[in-house]
């Protein structure tokens, strides 16, 4: 735990609030206003010394933190999203695309392949925020499909960790049909009986709460996540309802019996350990 | 209007036609992928046309469900309920005899009038109503009865209690059951498929779509409201993702287009319902023929397939830190 940090959260409080075009910088904790530098918060899973805030975790760096080193084996890491309607709105899709490719270096949304997690091997799909929103589009899930059946084939569980703001709308209908697919393959790995632990990282939205995320055997989430179909700002602006404080959040989720259980994101990597171990007991 | 996309890939390809061939053999890859695109184009229906089908698919006067359900079914005997919190009648389920036969039907369902729209909540379910949905996939699995449903609603409601009994679970898990049942399923588009809302109740064998309904991701406001940052560009929005029924058609989402009365099924319900009716009645027939496990194998396999990318390897100039 122990290291320099420069914390800064005290000036931040008596700032005046700072007007939204002006953005924090990313290793500035939003919720205490604690500075890091990045090895610092590499070092701590991206998790605030200070007051927890989790931050974001690429899906690179999360796999680095979850598998035993050196386990995991990629898959399926060619494909590459097609612009089937030529669709383009202020931009065309086919320039967001080669935009987040550069800028994230991956091929899409999603990163699949085999681990081991504390000797227990499972098959992972991690999806990243920073790719177009970790949006669900054709190669999401094609991605996700593909490793339902490579854990069908190998006869161990998979594990997601989802982070999205739903369905790719740049794929038109071809996006939501991703949902059924990614059911599809859910259904497939049940049939098989190979256990499936969905971890929903902040924010699990739209399309993909309302497809594979939801049906883990075995469903978390790390503190403060975000997990609604529809995010506040939607739900505030169509029904002008008051919402609670905790919308959508984790916590509430936890509390209307959606979700197993909060797991913090330091605990996360003995946890999955722990369900994976038990889940291959029971064969 | 037509224009923008079109005009957009012409610029585009007059701009590539005239560079100096410094790398030939993409370039004209490229060309002739433009090329493509803009004849697709030119064959496909305008933008005009792509919102006139947004118009018409939802018309205060188009048949919603159980106006489909009255003309098409024999003692429908409506079910309530998701027997563990409420009822919701944005979603009507109940069984009834089709050709002779038990047929269960699961439908959104929108009001006419203002009481009855609030009432119906304007044909957008909350978690309860995906429920009673699944309790209806429940019978009809258990008795063998084939399944009909009818999309027609903007989306699942966006509501906090909507979320708080979890809607997302509930649309994965309804969809979930349908990739699970033996049973023949067959989905009739007949107004707005929407988002999450409408994909809940149309994992299914076959999908059926009028002429005029659109399907789609999202409804063109929310979608001009997200990347247009306007929800006015809905126009752009609806021409942009094309959710049309021939667009549809074309990227294998739908099996067959169900012809509508001239100038839409509100001109005409009974002969809408009855073009309709052969369509469903005709596909039952053939779905029916079909063993049990099959037919779920085959619904499986049918969502396996649907997407659409390439393969290639990551250029290592994309590669940061190289």
């Amino acid at each position: 735990m122990a290291g320099p940090r420069i914390d800064v959260s005290i000036e931040h409080k008596n700032l005046p609030e700072q007007s939204q075009d002006e953005k924090k910088h990313p290793n500035t904790c939003p919720s205490c206003g604690s500075h890091y530098r990045d090895d610092e918060l590499e070092r701590n899973l991206r998790v605030c010394e200070h007051c927890g805030y989790h931050f974001p975790v690429r899906a690179r760096e999360r796999v680095t933190q979850l598998v035993d080193e050196g386990t995991f084996e990629e898959e399926a890491a060619e494909l590459r999203s097609e612009d089937p309607l030529g669709f383009f709105d202020l931009r065309p899709y086919t320039e967001r695309i080669a935009e987040a490719e550069v800028s994230t270096g991956l091929g899409d949304a999603m990163i699949i392949g085999g681990a081991a997690i504390e000797s227990e091997a499972c098959e992972l799909a991690v999806m990243d925020f920073a790719f177009m929103g970790g949006s669900m589009g054709s190669v999401v899930g094609e991605k996700l499909s593909r490793a339902a059946e490579s854990a069908v084939e190998r006869k161990v569980p998979l594990v997601a960790v989802t982070a999205s703001g739903g369905a790719r709308m740049q794929e038109g209908i071809l996006s939501l049909m991703q949902l059924p697919k990614t059911v599809c393959a859910v259904e497939d790995l049940r049939d098989a009986r190979c256990g499936f632990v969905s971890v929903m990282t902040h924010p699990t939205t739209a399309g993909v709460l309302a497809s594979f995320a939801s049906l883990g055997d075995v469903i978390v989430s790390e503190p403060g996540a975000l997990l609604a179909f529809t995010g506040p700002r939607v739900v505030q602006q169509t029904t002008r309802e008051k919402l609670p404080d905790d919308f959508g959040l984790a916590e509430s989720n936890l509390r209307f019996g959606h979700l197993d259980a909060i797991v913090p994101r330091g605990e996360l990597r003995p946890f999955l350990g722990r369900v994976l171990r038990l889940f291959s007991n029971g064969r | 209007m037509a224009g923008e996309a079109e005009r957009h890939l012409r610029e585009r390809l007059n701009r590539l036609r005239g560079l100096p061939l410094l790398r030939g053999t993409r370039l004209s890859g490229e060309l002739e992928r433009l090329q493509k695109q803009l004849d697709r184009i030119e064959a496909e229906p305008s933008d005009e046309e792509i919102w006139r089908s947004v118009e018409l698919a939802r018309h205060s006067q188009r048949p919603y469900t159980l106006d489909y359900v009255e003309r098409l079914f024999e003692d429908f005997v409506e079910l309530h309920g998701d027997r563990a919190r409420a009822e919701d009648p944005a979603l009507v389920t109940g069984l009834a005899r089709f050709q002779g036969k038990t047929i269960a039907v699961i439908g959104q369902q929108k009001g006419r009038d203002i009481n009855e729209r609030t009432r119906r909540n304007f044909g957008m379910p909350h978690p309860e109503g995906y429920r009673k949905g699944m309790r209806l996939m429940e019978i009809a699995q258990r008795h063998g009865f084939p399944i009909a449903t009818f999309l027609d609603s903007p989306g699942a409601y966006p509501g906090v209690a909507a979320e708080q009994h979890g809607q997302g679970g509930a649309i994965a898990r309804s969809q979930a059951l349908l990739a699970r049942l033996t049973v023949p399923i067959v989905a009739c588009i007949i107004g707005e498929g929407n988002s999450g809302g409408a994909i809940a109740i149309g994992l299914v064998d076959r999908v059926l779509m009028q002429e005029n309904a659109i399907y789609s991701v999202i409804t063109p406001e929310g979608c001009a409201a997200i990347l247009w940052r306007d929800a006015g560009e809905a126009r752009k929005a609806a021409a942009a993702f094309k959710p049309d029924a021939v667009h549809c058609l074309e990227l294998g989402v739908i099996d067959e287009i169900v012809k509508e009365p001239t100038g839409g099924a509100h001109l005409n319900p009974d002969e809408a319902a009855r073009l309709l009716g052969s369509a469903l009645g005709r596909t039952l027939d053939e779905l029916g023929a079909v063993p049990g496990d099959d037919l779920r194998n085959r619904r499986r396999e049918r969502y396996r397939r649907v997407g659409i990318y390439s393969a290639r390897a990551v250029e290592p100039a994309l590669q940061p830190g190289s």
